[in-house]
C-alpha cells in the first residue's frame, strides 16, 4: 500500500511494492535453506544504475523494517559517495534509521569489504554482487556453469588455482577469493579482499547476497562454514602490512594506501572508517 | 597533510544542483516544453517508448528532457518508473492486420494487395543540411490521401505461406496461456522464443543494429528480403474479468517488420522460406529490421543450422542487448575500488619482488662461475 509518508505517497514502503517483496523474501528462504546456491530471482529495475548495489538495495529493501537501523558502507567507508547515496535512498523510502556503527547496526549494506568489528548473532549482512557466479571467468556461459554446479564439477576451479601456482608460485587471486559454502556449493564472495574471507567462516550473523543485474540472490546461514579454496602445501592465506594505520596505529585491519604528495610519499589508513575512529 | 574522500553528503547535494543547472542551461533561451519534445523530437520519444518497454509519450518526453537527450538515461528513468506500477492484466494480443497504415512497404513484391504506401520516410531524403530549419516559420501542411480505415491489410508473409513457401509462424505462447514477462521473472536459458522477442523489443537499438549487420556480412547470414514493414495505429483490446469481453481500451501507434529469409531445408522439411520478426513502439525501422534479423540468427538452432556466430548465440545476445545493465556495469567502474585494487597492489608488489630476487641471485650466481 502506498506510504503517505514517503514522497508525498507516491511510492510504497522501501521503495518496492509488497508483492515484490513477497518475491524477493520467498528467493531468500530458498537461498537461506540452500546455502551458497544461486537462486533466480524477478529482479526489478531501481532508481539507481545497475552495478552500483541494486542487488543489496532489493534485499535490504524486502527485509527492513521501520525498527531497523542501517549502516551502508563501500570500501569499508561509511562516507564514500555511493555508501551515502543508498544511505539517503533508504534514509528517504524506508524511514529508517541510520548509522555508522557496525555495533549498533540490525542491517549493514556493503560493497567490497566486511566490518573488521566481528558480527554478531541477529545481525543481518546484505553483500553487493556484480556477477555472482564464481565460475564466470572460467566459463562464461550460464548454462554450463548451472550443470558444473549440480554435479559439483569444481575441477576447473581447482586447476585455474594450481595454474596461478604454476605461473607464480602462489595463487594470485587477491579479491573475490572463491570460497566453498558448507562442503557443497562454490560461491563468490563478492569482490571483498581476500582477508575478509575467514571472517564469513561460521559467522553468527546471517549473510545476503544480492546480484540485481544478474537477477541471483544467494545467503550463509549464521555458523555456516565458509571456506576459502586451498591446497595442502599451498594453504590460504591473507593480506598482511609492514605499516600500521597512521591514524589508530591498527596492524591487524585492512589497509588502504594513499599517494599523498607529487613524489608519491604513501600512507596507510584503516578502510573501515567506523573501526578507525574507534580507536583513535 | 591527509585529505580523504569525506563530505560525500555535501558534494552530492551541490552536484544534483549542478546537474540540474545544466540541463536548463541559459536561462535566455526559452526552456522546451513537453509538447515540443514529443511533437518535434517524435523518434527519439519512440526510441525511449520502446526500449523503456513503456507506451507514454508524455512520460517518455519528460524522461527526455530530464536527461538532457541522453537517451539511454532517459530508458533508464523511464523503466525505473514502470517498474514501479501495478499490473493489471494481459491485453489481447495485437492485430497489426486491421493497422491504420500511414506506411507500408514490401521488398519482395512490386504490388501486393492494399498496395505499397510510401509515407513519411527519411528514405529518399538527400541529407543536405535544410539550413531554412535554423530560421523559425511556419510550414505548409502536407497533403494526404483519405484512409480506408475498414480496409484490413493481409501480411505479405500470409500470402506466401499460404503456398507452403514460408513457414507458419513459429509457436509462440498458445492461446489462453498466460504470457511470460521479462520485467518480472528472471531470464533463464535457453528462452522460449517470447521472451527473446521481448528481449530484443527492449534491447539497445545500437547493440541490435551491429548484431544483424553482421549477419548480413556473413556472421550467420540467412539472406534476408524485407517481406514487409508496415507503421501505423493500432487498437489495443483488454478482456476484463468482470466483463468477460474484449473492449478496446488504447490506440498505438507501432512498426512491424517481417523478414522473410532463406532456408535449406533439414532432414524433415523442404526447402522454403522462414521468417523473423520485429515489432517497436512508435516508428522504428531500423529497430524493428534489425530486431527481426537477430530473432531469425537466433532461431539457428531451431532450425538444425549451425551456430557459430555471435549473433546466433542465444546466451551471448540476450545477457547483453540491454543497455540500461550495459551503461550501469560498464559506468560502475567508477565507482571506488581501493579495496581491490589495494590487494591487487600488495600481491603484484610481492610478486615483482621474487622475480627481482630471482634475478640478482642470477646475477651473482653468473659473476661466481
Amino acid at each position: 500500500m502506498p506510504d503517505s509518508s514517503i514522497e508525498g505517497g507516491a511510492y510504497n514502503y522501501a521503495y518496492l511494492d509488497e508483492q515484490t517483496k513477497r518475491m524477493i523474501r520467498r528467493a531468500i528462504l530458498k537461498a537461506v535453506a540452500v546455502p551458497g546456491y544461486q537462486v533466480p530471482f524477478g529482479g526489478r529495475e531501481m532508481p539507481l544504475p545497475y552495478g552500483w548495489g541494486t542487488g543489496g538495495i532489493q534485499v535490504t529493501a524486502a527485509i527492513i523494517g521501520r525498527d531497523d537501523t542501517l549502516k551502508v558502507i563501500d570500501q569499508g567507508a561509511d562516507d564514500t559517495t555511493n555508501a551515502v547515496s543508498i544511505r539517503r535512498f533508504f534514509a528517504k523510502v524506508a524511514d529508517v534509521a541510520t548509522t555508522t556503527s557496525t555495533e549498533k547496526a540490525t542491517i549493514t549494506q556493503t560493497r567490497h569489504r566486511v566490518p573488521e568489528t566481528p558480527l554478531r548473532e541477529g545481525q543481518i549482512i546484505v553483500f553487493q554482487v556484480p556477477i555472482p557466479e564464481p565460475l564466470r571467468m572460467l566459463e562464461p556461459r550460464e548454462t554450463e556453469t548451472r550443470t558444473l554446479h549440480a554435479l559439483s564439477e569444481y575441477g576447473v576451479m581447482q586447476v585455474s588455482l594450481y595454474e596461478s601456482i604454476a605461473r607464480f608460485g602462489r595463487i594470485a587471486k587477491t579479491y573475490n577469493y572463491p570460497v566453498m559454502v558448507n562442503d557443497r556449493y562454490i560461491m563468490s564472495p563478492s569482490p571483498i579482499p581476500k582477508f575478509d574471507n575467514p571472517k564469513l567462516d561460521r559467522s553468527p550473523a546471517l549473510q545476503l547476497y544480492g546480484a540485481g543485474r544478474e537477477k541471483r540472490i544467494y545467503a550463509v546461514p549464521p555458523y555456516t562454514p565458509v571456506k576459502s579454496l586451498d591446497f595442502d602445501d599451498h594453504p590460504f592465506e591473507v593480506e598482511s602490512w609492514t605499516e600500521c594505520c597512521a591514524l589508530c596505529g591498527s596492524r591487524e585491519s585492512f589497509l588502504d594506501e594513499m599517494i599523498v604528495d607529487d613524489a608519491g610519499k604513501r600512507m596507510f589508513i584503516c578502510s573501515d572508517t567506523d573501526w578507525c575512529e574507534r580507536r583513535r | 597533510m591527509y585529505v580523504a574522500v569525506k563530505g560525500g553528503e555535501t558534494a552530492i547535494a551541490h552536484s544534483l544542483d549542478l546537474i540540474a543547472d545544466k540541463r536548463r542551461g541559459d536561462r535566455a533561451v526559452a526552456e522546451l516544453s513537453l509538447e515540443q519534445i514529443d511533437q518535434q523530437l517524435g523518434l527519439a520519444v519512440d526510441r525511449v517508448m520502446t526500449e523503456g518497454s513503456c507506451y507514454d509519450r508524455a512520460l517518455a518526453a519528460l524522461a527526455i528532457k530530464q536527461a538532457r537527450g541522453d537517451l539511454v538515461e532517459a530508458i533508464f528513468l523511464l523503466r525505473a518508473y514502470r517498474t514501479t506500477l501495478p499490473r493489471f492484466g494481459d491485453s489481447v494480443p495485437l492485430d497489426t492486420t486491421s493497422m491504420i497504415v500511414e506506411r507500408r512497404i514490401s521488398g519482395t513484391f512490386k504490388d501486393i494487395p492494399g498496395g505499397q504506401v510510401l509515407g513519411p520516410t527519411y528514405d529518399y531524403t538527400h541529407r543536405l543540411l535544410d539550413f531554412s530549419l535554423a530560421a523559425s516559420g511556419e510550414r505548409p501542411q502536407a497533403p494526404t490521401a483519405p484512409v480506408d480505415s475498414a480496409q484490413a491489410l493481409p501480411r505479405v508473409g500470409d500470402i506466401l505461406e499460404r503456398d507452403g513457401l514460408l513457414e507458419p509462424p513459429p509457436q509462440g505462447s498458445s492461446e489462453g496461456e498466460k504470457a511470460e514477462d521479462l520485467t518480472r521473472q528472471p531470464l533463464t536459458l535457453p528462452a522460449s522464443r517470447p521472451l527473446r522477442l521481448q528481449n530484443l523489443a527492449r534491447g539497445d537499438e545500437g547493440f541490435l543494429l551491429a548484431l544483424g549487420y553482421s549477419t548480413q556480412r556473413g556472421y550467420g547470414n540467412n539472406h534476408p528480403f524485407v517481406g514487409e514493414i508496415r507503421f501505423g495505429g493500432v487498437p489495443v483490446s483488454f478482456v476484463p474479468e468482470e466483463l468477460g469481453f474484449a473492449i478496446e481500451i488504447a490506440d498505438i501507434d507501432v512498426t512491424e517488420c517481417d523478414m522473410v529469409n532463406q532456408f535449406a531445408g533439414s532432414h524433415d522439411v523442404p526447402p522454403q522460406f522462414t521468417r523473423g520478426y520485429g515489432l517497436a513502439f512508435g516508428h522504428a525501422e531500423r529497430k524493428a529490421m534489425a530486431m527481426a534479423l537477430v530473432d531469425r540468427a537466433l532461431r539457428a538452432e531451431e532450425l538444425s543450422e549451425s551456430a557459430s556466430s555471435p549473433a546466433q548465440d542465444e546466451e551471448f545476445v540476450l545477457a547483453h542487448s540491454d543497455n540500461v545493465e550495459a551503461s550501469g556495469f560498464v559506468q560502475h567502474l567508477k565507482l571506488p575500488h581501493y579495496v581491490d585494487f589495494q590487494s591487487e597492489l600488495v600481491t603484484v608488489r610481492a610478486l615483482r619482488q621474487e622475480v627481482e630476487q630471482r634475478n640478482r641471485r642470477a646475477a651473482l650466481d653468473q659473476a661466481a662461475e
